[in-house]
């Protein structure tokens, strides 16, 4: 099992998504560690890119405030070795292909294994292209998260056979992004899951009340938040570590 | 030219979310389906010919080739065409196939607005529902189709993230295609985005190749030297290009958006200034930074404004078959205005680039020497826009 599979050990998980760099680096370990002391047990950091074909209004947002503040790859691999002196619980990279392709594969992955990143979550990266970075993830022992989203049906089973470190399930059709009501079958999908894999599903996609994140952790392995998180930060700025932690306080408490 | 997996040499592939991979699966199968079957074929040529006015014609501009005292220039209407575009030939294929595909609406991207307007068009003649998404930007420098499509019954959704441009119309299509894919078809405008789309595409703009083959050696009986086209994702040039590709004695050239230079950052010439790359689906040349954020190109033409490039083009710029150059936003405007006096014909400022770059080579060669400048649209949407460039203000 990798380091991931510990956020999952003998409880439902919190995950949070965190945009590196917004407002800025130094608010983002704040946040991180906030989010980490009021129970969050996989953080997912995300890298910005330009064009993220993703994410929803808030995330993009999130994105575009990030870069214009110079936020680099560079900057954020040196903001998470800071990070790892104080946080253990597993921490995972989420970004776009062509951040990880231009840096060059081998350079990046072997980077992440070197500063305790334990995985990646490409969303433009299908399991069709999974060949593109796979053979380095395994070369330095950096799991490839792979996504399954509402519209997988047949190609459920071929993905979570290969599926590594947890598996991230998404709730909706579209982007990422806050939604009053998530109205996917997600029990067959999750029970598709697992006749194929032992490996950890979370849901994520438009999760933002307790109740919603109960009940998704109720049905899953875990419950994965971004946009409800990013809008704190959009709200309160530099001040926000203190309100997402409040903000994750009442998430864990409501799914544990 | 692509093999199973949608690749040009390394280009290509199927860079999306796994919520569109099944959609593009489907289409792949409806595609190679349909693209064999005589009853499909019989539509598309019926409504190439009778509805988009096929086969455009090929002109020889004598004026043009007096003036310029060398080569033979001949010019590929595709401004005749119907919506005045070359973008028609794709989207008829396009919508007939979404059409047999039980879908009921049609998303599009657009930059200069004309495959905005061409598949709000098929989407009025095939009873669809069109949904066009267009950068702020590009609605401003081009009212005129933005009122066309909304004439023909579509709704344009400005697009305000980013540049406010085509890549950033692309990404908004792409975003709603992921919320809405079962009656949904993204009706994808040019030589990108994930496999099929480049070998669809493709294959609905070879047409012009294939014609100017029948069409020179009528005229000429020979094959030309040169055929050229403009090159933004390079849809109306693959399909000038293509059924060339095997003659080796042609050469073939992509005229590139250099904007205001390749030394400048206010450029959109991908060959020239960009690197390897994924991103729209696809793994092709890119205008991007250090760490892979892409880059906000320019151009004067909105149609040409796009940081990225078909992956078949740069796989025929990687093996040396066809050869891209950069043509500026001065060298465009002094074409477009050139080709409207000398020959009474105003072309896009799109083409105006492929114009601009016969002009530099025609004079130095032979008089026996023959070359076809694809014209891809019509220059009337431009001239508010070129009358700006030159310091007058007309209203449209």
């Amino acid at each position: 099992m990798s380091n991931i599979g510990k956020a999952f050990e003998n409880k439902k998980a919190f995950i949070a998504f965190i945009t590196c760099g917004d407002p800025d680096l130094e608010t983002t370990v704040e946040v991180v560690k906030e989010a980490v002391k009021n129970g969050a047990d996989l953080i997912e950091l995300g890298i910005p890119f330009s064009d993220p074909t993703a994410e929803g209004p808030t995330i993009q947002g999130a994105n575009l405030r990030a870069l214009t503040g110079g936020v680099t790859t560079d900057k954020i691999f040196d903001m998470v070795k800071e990070l790892r002196k104080d946080v253990s619980v597993p921490m995972v990279f989420m970004t776009y292909a062509n951040v990880v392709f231009s840096y060059g594969a081998e350079r990046f992955i072997k980077t992440c294994s070197e500063i305790g990143i334990d995985g990646i979550i490409l969303p433009d990266l299908p399991y069709e292209e999974k060949e593109e970075f796979h053979p380095v993830c395994a070369k330095y022992g950096v799991d490839l998260i792979s996504l399954i989203a509402p519209t997988s049906e047949n190609r459920i089973a071929r993905i979570a056979k290969d599926a590594e470190g947890f598996i991230y399930v998404v709730s909706s059709l579209g982007v990422t992004g806050t939604r009053s009501e998530i109205k996917t079958d997600l029990e067959s999908i999750v029970k598709a899951i697992r006749e194929n894999t032992d490996v950890p599903c979370a849901i994520g996609f438009g999760i933002s009340r307790p109740e919603q994140a109960k009940k998704m952790a109720d049905i899953s392995d875990g419950a994965i938040v971004g946009s409800a998180i990013i809008k704190i930060i959009e709200k309160y700025g530099k001040d926000s570590p203190k309100y997402v932690g409040e903000y994750v306080k009442s998430m864990k408490d409501a799914i544990a | 030219m692509s093999n199973q997996n949608g690749r040009f040499g390394i280009h290509g592939g199927q860079y999306i979310p796994e919520t569109l991979m099944n959609a593009v699966i489907e289409l792949e199968e409806a595609y190679n389906h349909y693209k064999n079957d005589p009853e499909f074929n019989k539509e598309l040529e019926t409504l190439f010919n009778e509805y988009a006015g096929r086969p455009s014609r090929l002109y020889y501009a004598e004026k043009m080739t007096k003036d310029l005292g060398g080569a033979k220039i001949y010019l590929k209407r595709e401004d005749l065409n119907h919506t005045g575009a070359h973008k028609i030939n794709n989207v008829l294929g396009q919508a007939l196939l979404a059409k047999k595909m039980g879908k009921t609406r049609l998303i599009a991207e657009t930059g200069a607005g004309q495959h905005g307007v061409a598949t709000a068009t098929a989407a009025a003649l095939m009873g669809m529902e069109c949904v066009v998404f267009m950068g702020e930007e590009d609605t401003r420098r081009q009212a005129l189709n933005v009122y066309k499509m909304k004439l023909l019954g579509a709704e344009v959704v400005p697009v305000t993230t980013g540049t406010a441009t085509l890549k950033d119309a692309v990404s908004e299509a792409m975003r709603e295609w992921t919320s809405r894919i079962s009656d949904t078809h993204y009706c994808l405008g040019s030589v990108m985005g994930p496999h099929p789309f480049p070998t669809i595409v493709r294959d609905f703009q070879a047409v012009i190749s294939k014609e100017i083959k029948e069409q020179i050696l009528k005229k000429e009986g020979r094959l030309p030297d040169v055929v050229m086209a403009c090159v933004g994702g390079g849809s109306n040039a693959i399909g000038t290009f293509y059924n060339f590709i095997e003659d080796k004695e042609v050469q073939l050239i992509g005229c590139e958006a250099a904007g205001r230079g390749v030394d400048t950052f206010e450029t959109a010439a991908t060959i020239a200034t960009g690197k390897l790359g994924i991103f729209h689906g696809m793994k092709s040349y890119f205008c991007q930074d250090e760490y892979g954020q892409i880059a906000p190109v320019y151009s004067i033409s909105a149609g040409l404004d796009y940081p990225g490039i078909g992956p078949e083009h740069a796989y025929l710029n990687d093996i040396g078959r066809t050869q891209y150059v950069p043509v500026t936003d001065d060298e465009a405007v002094n074409a477009f205005e050139y080709l409207s006096r000398t020959e009474g014909i105003i072309p896009a400022i799109e083409s105006s680039h492929a114009l601009a770059h016969a002009m530099k080579i025609a004079p130095s060669m032979d008089k026996d020497k023959i070359i076809v400048i694809t014209i891809s649209g019509r220059g009337d949407k431009d001239c508010a826009a070129i009358a700006r460039y030159r310091g007058e203000n007309i209203n449209e």
